[in-house]
């Protein structure tokens, strides 16, 4: 293929949403109010819909048979580049806000500087993604703030979150064969200059939602490199059901 | 602890030139919550482009008791529609 | 009051409906009419959340991205409908907590076919065709009953769900379309939710007790009979259309009332549906209890939250 690296550029980009989305699809209907079910809901729909854009163009550099679907549901495990951070459970009402912050603070960022590809289309998509990734932005933001300051209980439980995410925060700053690649013929972002703005910005809603900035100097890695947590394969197992116990038909 | 989120009505622009219009109520702890919610379940078909909340409990309504003298009282009062003016046939439009 | 001056509040009161006036919540209502407009509003509300789980269940393994987004948003789509008509109850004086302690505890209804297992993607096919095609035939009559906010949150539900049947007819269509594999999927899930759907339309006349007072009411504009048979008359073509075959040996059309004959329902099924042992009554209510006892602590997070930043601003302007 002529144009590997951007291809793989763009599942490196796509991945997270799809799995953070597949991730937010599975709390519709046992949200903690019916309010905020819908608003995990819209996240999703808006970063699957995030994903279609992704996976069609990269259909196109790829040519034969390639799909949408065949890049979301057909690859092996170890093929998908998406961050540890997105596929982590929905242990409680806590990790999913929290893994949503720790992940649309990052979005944002990323987002921002995509628009300026050189690559039309990825600056389209980005053009159209950074309005949908300013809410979640805020929607997070504003749900760790709540948490946070709310009650001891809620405090404790959300402290906890941030303390077992932390250490797949650093993951989202390493750059990639592809990446590297990218930011040389000016298309891809270099994601290696966000991390300072990224604690900035994290550290200054965490303190404001009186919750301690974890200390950790060890962080975990590999998602990006297709090396995955247990949690994973269920999650994938769960997603790609139908396209595997029945090869090749249309639904 | 249990104090529930409370009750909020929703009025919702559907676009400029139009006023906002009530379009139902939902539950939040607080306004920027309210705000978002109303966001998320009013206008997910493209319906707005500008939203207001207020507390239930912030709204002052008439009872529909007092009906009677509130609003027959207008009821009456022709001379404030045009039609109660008669003009002569050669004007045409005014 | 004295029992002459509710006679004729209630004289008057029946005439307003009789003249298409809508019934406001502030309006003076009969007791019964308030009771029983929460009875069915909460009734309609409890189904759509508890309707949100059987196809919820298909959310994380839809064969598509494209089914995906679609099944998320019909399922989202669901969590509002019952929303708005929460919304809509409350507005008699009664809160969503009360409501939801009714669902929990039982006390309260909610469809009886969302006690029944969506065992392959097909149900999500059938659910659209079927389930939701009975239940806007249900709804649409409803966007003319006569209490408004009921009224109004049907006309936004039946406004919205214009697209829920139509997703499943064509997951149905695309599998019928398929290999015989689909096409049996399809066939199999046809077979097993026909009845249910069915039933899901009431009782018959002749044993559902609220018929007479709701049709006064405009809650009911329809007997259960009519509307199982409008049901069938509109579904039995699509089906042909799908080339499916109806589960039912005594289908047939009857050349003299230009309906379709039918066969026998298991009533006794339903009844025992409704009592609780459907084959995922027990799940259903589980998931529903559990979402909202996990999301206590939730709650009361954003409500100490937020009135701490109230007494903040409080404190502020002091």
């Amino acid at each position: 293929m002529k144009n590997e690296n951007l291809y793989n550029y763009i599942l490196g980009i796509a991945d997270n949403n799809l799995i953070l989305g597949q991730r937010l699809g599975e709390l519709c209907g046992h949200g903690p109010s019916l309010e905020t079910d819908i608003a995990c809901t819209n996240i999703s729909l808006d970063l699957l819909g995030q994903v279609r854009s992704y996976y069609q163009y990269a259909s196109k550099l790829k040519g034969e048979e390639t799909t949408e679907d065949s890049i979301a549901f057909l690859r092996k495990e170890r093929e998908y580049v998406n961050v540890l951070l997105v596929e982590q459970p929905n242990t409680d009402f806590a990790y999913t806000i929290v893994r949503q912050f720790l992940f649309d603070i990052y979005h944002n960022l990323f987002l921002e500087e995509l628009q300026k590809s050189h690559d039309i289309t990825l600056t389209a998509i980005a053009k159209k993604s950074i309005k949908e990734a300013n809410y979640h932005k805020r929607f997070s933001s504003d749900w760790v703030r709540r948490l946070g300051d709310g009650t001891p209980e809620s405090n404790a439980k959300i402290q906890e979150a941030i303390d077992n995410l932390w250490t797949y925060t650093d993951e989202l700053f390493h750059q990639t064969e592809a990446d590297k690649a990218m930011v040389k013929e000016g298309i891809g972002v270099d994601v290696t200059l966000l991390k300072s703005k990224y604690y900035e910005i994290v550290n200054e809603v965490l303190t404001e939602a009186t919750i301690t900035v974890p200390d950790t100097k060890w962080f975990q890695k590999g998602g990006k490199n297709g090396i995955h947590t247990e949690h994973m394969g269920y999650l994938l197992n769960d997603m790609q059901f139908m396209q595997r116990t029945y090869p090749n038909m249309e639904w | 602890m249990k104090k529930n989120w409370p009750l909020w009505e929703v009025f919702v622009r559907s676009k400029n030139g139009l006023e906002h219009r009530h379009f139902g109520s939902l539950h939040a702890a607080d306004e920027e919550m309210a705000l978002e919610n109303a966001r998320d379940v009013y206008t997910r078909r493209n319906e707005g482009v500008s939203i207001w909340v207020v507390e239930s409990k912030h709204i002052t309504a008439s009872n529909p008791e007092n009906n009677g003298e509130l609003f027959e009282p207008a009821q009456d009062k022709v001379y404030r529609h045009p039609t109660f003016y008669d003009l002569p046939d050669d004007v045409k439009h005014m | 009051m004295s029992e002459e001056q509710i006679k004729s509040l209630e004289a008057d009161f029946d005439a307003r409906i009789v003249r298409d006036e809508k019934i406001e919540p502030k309006d003076w209502m009969p007791e019964k009419y308030r009771k029983t407009h929460i009875r069915q509003i909460s009734q309609h509300a409890h189904s759509e959340i508890v309707g949100m789980l059987p196809e919820g269940n298909w959310i994380t393994r839809a064969p598509s991205l494209r089914r995906k987004v679609a099944l998320l948003a019909k399922v989202q789509d669901e969590a509002g409908h019952g929303l708005y008509l929460y919304s809509a109850c409350e507005t008699l004086g009664i809160s969503r907590d009360e409501l939801y302690e009714q669902l929990h505890s039982r006390k309260a209804k909610y469809s009886s076919i969302f006690n029944y297992p969506t065992v392959t993607w097909a149900d999500m096919g059938a659910i659209g065709w079927l389930v939701d095609g009975a239940a806007i035939i249900n709804q649409v009559p409803l966007c003319s009953t006569s209490y408004g906010p009921y009224a109004r949150a049907m006309v936004r539900v039946c406004k919205e769900e214009s697209f829920h049947q139509r997703q499943g007819f064509e997951i149905m269509h695309k599998l019928c379309n398929g290999t015989p594999e689909q096409k049996e999927m399809a066939q199999d899930a046809l077979n097993r939710w026909w009845w249910p759907s069915l039933m899901m339309l009431g009782p018959t006349d002749a044993e559902s007790v609220h018929t007479e007072q709701s049709m006064k009411w405009k809650l009911k504009r329809k007997t259960n009979d009519e509307l199982r048979q409008q049901f069938i008359d509109q579904t039995v073509p699509q089906a042909d259309i799908l080339g499916l075959k109806i589960p039912d040996a005594d289908l047939k059309w009857n050349e003299e009332t230009g309906h379709y004959d039918f066969g026998e329902i298991q009533w006794d099924e339903f009844w025992q549906v409704v009592k609780g042992h459907g084959p995922c009554n027990k799940e259903r209510l589980n998931a529903r209890k559990k979402a909202w006892e996990r999301g206590a602590w939730v709650r009361d997070a954003a409500m100490a939250h937020a009135e701490k930043q109230s007494n903040k601003k409080i404190g502020k302007v002091v």
